[in-house]
């Protein structure tokens, strides 16, 4: 298969021309209800009708690729099929609320909140829930948060490590200092997988947590969890999950049988809610019973006469102005909702069994094993950008490249349990189809997307942040 | 596809005899050996939660939130509503938008993109600063940033920020737990009126501070009188100046880098999402000078191969998944596809149609508060200052009285004290202005 995005191109130096440069006005304040000193003079925005708005975004859309356009196996992100009709349930009317009401009021969305609250529970093995956290890098911040909390409470706040793996998501290590933690870096062993020799020198004293993703980033599970829990435990610390990878888990093992104190879900990975360009996504916490008391507030709990806010006696206060990212959560609940024990159970089946198939047919080798919902190849001796770019051309998106670093020219790829057998044999040609080229297509590639091969250097270099310091910045390549 | 399913997931194409052949070609007798998990820890129960199709599923969904009462909400101390037009949810809702990621394969993503640097250069129109971010989870959030790029930046040391007296609870609360990671005190400055009291202000400013926060217009509604000297003060001990707005607001109110603003922050969901339980889209915009140390994603101008202008995410250094611990966030999940609606939604005004709304936002806080003020046992509005969408007003019944009594008929206003209740309005709830005079005026004797 090959692939031909829609390209927009106006001239010799660019493709669809800004909002700015179709049409601008510029107006003035003259006229308001307020006295001049406490207004700005004048106004300078786009002026465009809405038939030439709706043609400025339906080409920019045409110049996007979505997983509604094709498979998406980017590693360590989820990317699955996103269902329409929870799209039409979080523009539901009724959904449109607005925070401050009186609770009183608003028990639907009580309603709906405390259900999501008992489902991700149980489905993480969880005590308590809070779903105030905005996206996953938000309940981690939260999470370390109340495992910080947690330790002052105990008088144990001279505890000022938080453990981090070094192939972990960037987001923990930034978490933790975020949080006021020094982050003691872990190394792998030769099998890619925690290290409990290293474990047991790193911990002590200082320790207040170990972040862990499980299965981990090359999808192998931490097989030796219970030990893992019990050296961290042992040295009074506590174990956070990273749910990055929930989606190879759902069903088959639960984060709360294995040891883990605190977990964030990544509701925009592993319950199918749009990940919208980078974002929004919502990234609840859920913590055992010990821990239950110093959840961000408030919680919802039922009560004889309906739902209620209650506020955890020790929280750790808001992570969020309002109650999170309440649409998201609509859509995260309705999917669960749709799927129950026997969807969710199989979505993990299934995207077990496609990550296993898809590296079947692959030719690059695949140095870790066995692994779950994702794997991580290696482009050996080709530059697993180059790859990364050449397969657009093939009309697939490319996996994850470069990371994690234990692999080397790392392609980390999750396919999802939404691709059928024929559209994962199509990717595997891709992948083997763009290994047998030479460099030198691949360093050309790719050439049939909507853009060329960009030059990060230059746009690192000279940042252009905005249409007001393009100046003359249309193009013209200054190497 | 069927409906009805109970065989697995509705969104996985496996029949039997292709996960059979699948098995076979894998070498696995069952879907279950290909997980390598201790015995100890696998899970052998049940969630306990039904499958549905999805026609019950949207039952289900549509029954629960249907038990929300149908309040008309005069509302917002930080969450408004404003009219989407439908054109919003038709181009925002393009699946090859709201199902794509972050842009890291920028030549796939071109359209995002663009739409992205275009919505970073309206709000760099909107507030006179050079540098916007792709966006940021909220408002309250954004602040919290703002402080650590203040501990970032600042050539002398400091440990405290000063807020309001006024500051909305939640946002205090989301500020202290950014706060409290590089040690900053968060400490507060009295208000006069509804606005900032600069001799206050004065006096608890040191050298100690290293950023101010103010808002304009405030969490009460009215419009900051004060902005000027609060800059002149930060400048005086070498302090950030961050100021709080949103995109309406800012069309209209004085701009903030004529102010000495460094930096602002906000909820720019005012325009392009309506009332939707607080979701937001934290706005971050600054100066160039500090544009090593802005957190969150930054989409730059670059060029391609034909030599054509295109966009990519750029200066990502400064990010988690390169920098780690010394990232200047750990954002990484955003608000990008809230941003893209905000845009639309601007565009879609333009600047006439933009500073309209603005100013409609100011004559109908006027004119609601004077009609108000004429209603037996109620004063409005309490602040003699110039208002915008929202005001405070004194009630002689307790204030929360006086919210039931209103809920109870099917309209929403806050209380903010013992006799104290605010009223928002926009072009949304005009329509039911009357009979919400009507009904204040029964349950507010």
């Amino acid at each position: 298969m090959r692939y031909d995005q829609a390209r927009w191109t106006n001239d010799e130096a660019r493709y669809e021309p800004l909002l700015s440069e179709k049409s601008t006005t510029e107006v003035s304040t003259d006229d308001s209800p307020l006295p001049d000193d406490l207004t700005r003079d004048s106004l300078a925005l786009p002026d465009l009708s809405e038939p030439e708005l709706a043609r400025h975004y339906t080409r920019l859309s045409q110049m996007n690729y979505g997983v509604e356009s094709g498979p998406f196996p980017l590693g360590s992100c989820t990317m699955k099929y996103n269902p329409s009709f929870t799209e039409d349930l979080a523009a539901h009317p009724a959904a449109a609320v607005h925070p401050d009401q009186p609770t009183r009021t608003t028990q639907g969305t009580l309603e709906l909140l405390f259900g999501l609250q008992d489902y991700l529970g149980r489905i993480g093995g969880m005590d308590a829930v809070s779903l105030q956290p905005p996206a996953g890098a938000a309940g981690e911040f939260a999470g370390i948060l109340v495992a910080k909390a947690s330790h002052e409470h105990s008088g144990e706040g001279q505890r000022s490590e938080v453990i981090v793996p070094e192939s972990a998501h960037g987001t923990n290590f930034a978490s933790a200092a975020m949080a006021g933690y020094d982050v003691v870096s872990l190394a792998s062993d030769d099998d890619g997988r925690v290290d409990l020799d290293a474990l047991e020198a790193a911990v002590g004293e200082e320790t207040a947590a170990l972040m862990l993703t499980n299965p981990n980033t090359l999808g192998l599970f931490e097989r030796d969890i219970e030990a893992i829990a019990d050296i961290v435990h042992d040295a009074g610390g506590l174990l956070y999950y990273d749910g990055a990878n929930l989606n190879a888990l759902l069903g088959q093992a639960r984060p709360g049988d294995m040891g883990f104190d605190v977990m964030h879900y990544n509701v925009h990975k592993t319950f199918a809610t749009p990940h919208g360009g980078g974002g929004p996504g919502a990234g609840p916490i859920g913590v055992t019973a010990e821990l239950a008391p110093f959840l961000p507030s408030p919680q919802v709990e039922r009560s004889d006469s309906g739902y209620e806010f209650v506020e955890p006696d020790h929280s750790i206060g808001k992570v969020h102005g309002f109650y999170g990212n309440w649409l998201v959560l609509v859509k995260a609940y309705a999917y669960i909702a749709r799927l129950g024990d026997g969807g969710l159970e199989d979505a993990s089946a299934k995207a077990v069994l496609n990550a296993n198939y898809l590296a079947e047919q692959m030719d690059f080798e695949v140095p870790f094993e066995p692994f779950h919902h994702e794997f991580v190849a290696s482009a050996g001796d080709r530059d697993a950008a180059d790859v990364a770019k050449r397969m657009l051309d093939h009309g697939v998106h490319p996996p994850t490249t470069k990371w994690p670093e234990i692999v080397s020219e790392a392609l980390m790829t999750e396919p999802t349990e939404v691709e059928s057998r024929r559209t994962l044999e199509h990717l595997a040609e891709a992948f083997n189809a763009v290994a047998d080229e030479d460099d030198e297509t691949l360093a050309a590639a790719p050439e049939s997307t909507a853009a060329r091969r960009i030059d990060q250097v230059r746009a690192a270099r000279e940042p252009r942040l905005s249409w007001q310091s393009l100046g003359e910045y249309t193009g013209g390549r200054t190497h | 596809m069927s409906d009805n399913h109970s065989r697995g997931s509705p969104y996985a194409p496996h029949t039997e005899a292709m996960t059979m052949a699948m098995l076979d070609a894998v070498d696995a007798e069952s879907e279950a050996a290909l997980f390598d998990i201790p015995d100890t820890v696998t899970f052998d129960g049940k969630f306990d939660i039904p499958e549905r199709s999805e026609r019950a599923t949207r039952r289900h969904v549509e029954g629960i939130l249907g038990r929300n009462d149908d309040l008309t909400a005069f509302m917002g101390r930080g969450h408004y509503d404003h009219y989407v037009p439908s054109v919003v949810e038709d181009l925002a809702g393009r699946s090859e938008f709201l199902t794509s990621y972050t842009q890291y394969q920028p030549e796939v993503a071109q359209g995002f993109l663009q739409a992205l640097f275009e919505y970073q250069s309206m709000l760099v129109a909107l507030t006179g600063l050079d540098v916007a971010n792709c966006s940021m989870y909220d408002g309250a959030t954004a602040l919290g940033e703002a402080v650590t790029l203040s501990q970032r930046v600042r050539s002398i040391s400091g440990d405290r920020v000063l807020v309001p007296d006024l500051l909305r609870d939640g946002k205090r609360e989301v500020l202290e737990n950014y706060a409290a990671g590089p040690g900053v005190i968060v400490d507060t400055y009295s208000t006069a009126d509804g606005n900032v009291d600069t001799a206050a202000l004065e006096e608890t400013f040191d050298d100690d501070v290293a950023m101010v926060y103010a808002e304009n217009p405030t969490v009460r509604g009215t419009i900051e009188e004060h902005l000027s000297a609060v800059g002149d003060l930060a400048d005086a001990h070498d302090a950030l100046f961050c100021l709080g707005s949103d995109p309406v607001a800012l069309a209209l109110l004085e701009a903030p880098a004529s102010v000495g603003t460094d930096i602002v922050v906000g909820d720019a969901s005012s325009l392009g999402i309506g009332t939707a339980y607080g979701f937001g889209l934290g706005l971050f915009v600054t100066r160039e000078e500090y544009l090593r140390q802005v957190p969150g994603r930054l989409v730059g101008a670059a060029t391609d191969e034909s030599d054509r202008r295109t966009y990519t995410l750029t200066l990502q250094t400064r990010e988690q998944h390169i920098r780690r611990e010394r990232a200047t966030s750990n954002i990484c999940t955003n608000q990008a596809w809230v941003a893209l609606r905000t845009a639309i939604h601007a565009v879609w005004l333009g600047p006439d149609g933009l500073l309209d709304l603005a100013e409609s936002c100011v004559t109908r806080a006027t004119d609601l508060a004077a009609r108000v003020d004429e209603i037996r046992g109620v004063k409005a509005p309490v602040h003699d200052r110039h208002h915008f969408r929202e005001f405070v007003a004194h009630t002689d019944q307790p204030a929360g009285a006086v919210r039931a009594g209103l809920a109870d008929n099917g309209y929403g206003v806050h209380a903010v004290g013992d006799h104290e209740i605010q009223i928002c309005v926009t072009e949304t709830t005009e329509r039911a202005v009357e009979e919400f005079i009507e009904t204040l005026a029964e349950v507010a004797v």
